[in-house]
């Protein structure tokens, strides 16, 4: 409900600024202030959080350090505009960011209602269950009468619904408001069944004392596309978030790295040098340097390296590639050539 | 006993003092704790209750708690039971963060300059003691504007954007500028709703019951979400100087509640006194009207104050982090993840500091200004 009132505001508001938006520059904007303004979360375990000395880290806060080494040439050169899941889309659509990287679920609602422009999906993931082993539940169809702790107010509470009404099932709903709360729930026993995203409850899993006496059950329940989002009116700004993202999983594609984009400035393959911008001018075709993909691997690294150090399998988070895999590797990752 | 048997002519009998048994621990504990079989009962299941949670809260906050760790999972190698005791080492590593937010590392003694001046300026505004207060005032007056200009920067001093700041100082930040700005506000629209300007108290009126009637989080929604849309586009103010301005409206008309109250209960013989005494009205509320009322709305004030400071962590919602904020951010980092209950305690003694400091004070207040015998 909150969540409807909330998007119904930003629509009211947005529609009251169209016409004072559509011109806004915003590539302009961000070359003259000499810094990137991401709408960013308030702390996401493994997409955006701040270190010790309160410089932010993560995959989305990756991705906004890519798009600042493409506009500025210099990935530090960011501002993280923290946002609540609640004032993310007016911090955008009011101007107080330049573009949304913080684990966004693209809908239908939020792309026309909130009017919204979404590019592509850097992160695939979908709603699952997290039991003790001790129950010895094999698959989400046994889970008929068993007590789930579910956060309100979300997308995931519907799905539950909707996928044990489809089943037949009964279930006990344990309400709460944050992870941490999710957490203590679920492993005092108050809750057999722990449902969120499935990267979600891979980083809780993992901050268990016995993260091996749980498993993730194999259905997903939903989807749950997650993506970087600009707001309407600035088709400039909108296709260079589009192909910061596409140069990342090109990159990976392509087998460039951070350490061999150099050697690869002399590589045979065309695309790698129309994309490093050594033959052609995209670049320039994008409003930006010659070299804002180079600078993007350079600094930051390909969509791989930004998944392994943030959220792969040595970090803490410990997800798996998946449908996050490229194309090539049985994954969903694609993207658009570079021609 | 030779006293005992001692004879006294009648009404010559000297004071004796109370027998052992009826004052001192003995006597406090025989009169508060069993006076009667129910009391007893009360006192042994309070005892019993005591007992059993104390020792093991102290076992797990301070005997077996870890200092020093690199990461959780090392906290809790370093205890018998993973999760059985307090990790402090993770309070400890992001202490900089709670304290400063995100304030440029190599600034931060402007941080700390402000804290300074912030102590001598509290001080010299509550201890009428102080040598030297007059000046002392004045230095507060200024207050605000120095520490302004220290934490943005400007005129020489780089400058440093307020979306940085956070944790402790943010707090400080919010609650000090609302505290200090609501009293005045709060005193002009108390006078002004029993002004005999119609004018003047509608206007008083209408701002003191919207404001009363809409919550907080409402208000700071607006601040940082509606106002965007109608100022025109560019003009967007900072958002934190739009928080601090929600923030102290929202307390100025509680205050003004307050010090109405504070206004009603004195006697209408006071107000006819100045009158008699030709004072005008400026002079018969700065002399004789506002001291007493004031006096005797102090603890109505505080209690305001104390519930305006712990309401500064509902910025959290928009967006801006202050200790709490700050708290459950550093629970995301993966290598801390998972001792949301180190974070929640550690900010509940700040604040629980904080506003037992300003009950405290309030009580001293009181006495101190108390004219009766």
């Amino acid at each position: 409900m909150r969540n409807k009132i909330t998007s119904v505001i930003a629509a009211l508001g947005t529609a009251a600024i169209m016409s004072a938006s559509a011109n806004a520059g915003t590539l302009d904007d961000v070359k003259k202030r000499g810094a990137l303004r991401c709408v960013v979360s308030t702390g996401v375990a493994g997409f955006a959080y701040p270190d010790k000395s309160g410089v932010w880290k993560g995959f989305d806060i990756d991705f906004c350090r890519a798009t600042a080494a493409a506009v500025l040439g210099d990935a530090k050169k960011i501002k993280a505009v923290t946002s609540t899941g609640k004032t993310r889309f007016t911090k955008l659509n009011s101007g107080e960011g330049d573009v949304l990287w913080r684990n966004t679920t693209i809908t239908f609602s939020r792309d026309v209602g909130v009017k919204l422009r979404f590019h592509g999906v850097n992160y695939y993931d979908g709603q699952g269950f997290m039991v003790n082993k001790k129950l010895g539940v094999k698959s989400a169809k046994d889970l008929g009468g068993a007590s789930v702790c579910i956060q309100t107010g979300t997308t995931t509470e519907l799905n539950l619904a909707d996928y044990f009404h489809e089943h037949g099932m009964k279930y006990e709903a344990v309400t709460i408001e944050t992870n941490d709360e999710a957490r203590q729930n679920y492993m005092s026993g108050r809750c057999d069944v722990y449902t969120t995203d499935a990267s979600g409850l891979a980083a809780t899993r993992s901050t268990f004392p016995d993260p091996q006496n749980h498993i993730i059950l194999p259905e997903i329940i939903s989807k749950e596309p997650l993506g970087p989002a600009t707001r309407h009116g600035d088709d400039q700004w909108s296709d260079i978030i589009t192909w910061v993202y596409y140069a990342t999983v090109t990159a990976e594609e392509l087998g460039v790295t951070s350490a061999n984009v150099d050697k690869m400035k002399s590589s045979k393959n065309p695309e790698i040098l129309r994309m490093l911008g050594v033959e052609g001018n995209q670049g320039e075709e994008l409003g930006l340097n010659k070299d804002w993909a180079y600078q993007i691997i350079k600094q930051v690294g390909n969509y791989g390296e930004i998944f392994e150090r943030n959220i792969g399998k040595k970090t803490p988070v410990g997800l798996a590639r998946g449908m996050n895999a490229l194309w090539t590797k049985g994954g969903l990752q694609y993207s658009p050539p570079f021609r | 006993m030779a006293e005992a048997t001692e004879t006294y002519k009648v009404g010559q009998h000297p004071d004796l003092p109370p027998p052992r048994s009826e004052v001192g621990v003995i006597g406090w504990v025989k009169y508060n704790l069993l006076s009667t079989p129910f009391n007893v009962i009360m006192t042994l299941l309070a005892i019993w209750f005591l007992w059993s949670i104390i020792p093991p809260i102290f076992e797990w906050a301070v005997l077996d708690s870890v200092w020093t760790a690199e990461s959780r999972k090392a906290c809790w190698a370093k205890m018998e039971v993973p999760e059985g005791a307090a990790c402090w080492a993770f309070i400890k590593d992001r202490i900089g963060l709670f304290i400063y937010g995100f304030y440029p590392a190599d600034l931060r003694w402007r941080v700390n300059l402000s804290f300074v001046l912030m102590v001598l300026a509290i001080v010299s505004v509550l201890y009428e003691n102080m040598p030297g207060r007059k000046f002392g005032l004045w230095y507060a007056v200024a207050f605000p504007f120095i520490t302004g200009w220290l934490l943005v920067g400007g005129l020489g001093l780089t400058h440093v954007d307020t979306d940085q700041f956070g944790g402790i100082m943010l707090t400080f930040i919010i609650g000090i500028t609302g505290i200090s700005f609501s009293l005045p506000i709060g005193i002009l629209l108390a006078l002004g709703r029993r002004s005999k300007l119609p004018v003047i108290r509608v206007l008083c009126v209408l701002i003191i019951e919207f404001i009363r009637g809409v919550p907080l989080i409402a208000l700071l929604f607006i601040a940082s979400t509606m106002l965007n849309y109608f100022l025109p586009p560019g003009t967007a103010f900072d958002l934190l100087l739009r928080v601090l301005i929600m923030v102290t409206v929202f307390s100025s008309a509680y205050i003004a509640e307050v010090i109405r109250g504070g206004l009603q209960g004195i006697p209408n013989g006071q107000y006819e006194a100045a009158d008699s005494l030709g004072l005008t009205y400026t002079k018969a509320h700065l002399l004789i009207i506002l001291p007493q009322a004031l006096k005797i709305s102090i603890p109505g004030i505080v209690n305001t104050f104390i519930g305006l400071y712990k309401d500064t962590t509902l910025v959290l919602i928009i967006g801006m982090l202050d200790p709490l904020g700050v708290g459950r951010a550093s629970l995301a980092d993966a290598v801390w993840a998972g001792l949301a209950r180190e974070v929640y305690i550690f900010v509940a003694v700040f604040f629980f500091i904080c506003c037992f400091s300003m009950s405290r004070y309030s009580l001293w207040l009181e006495k101190r200004l108390s004219t009766e015998n």
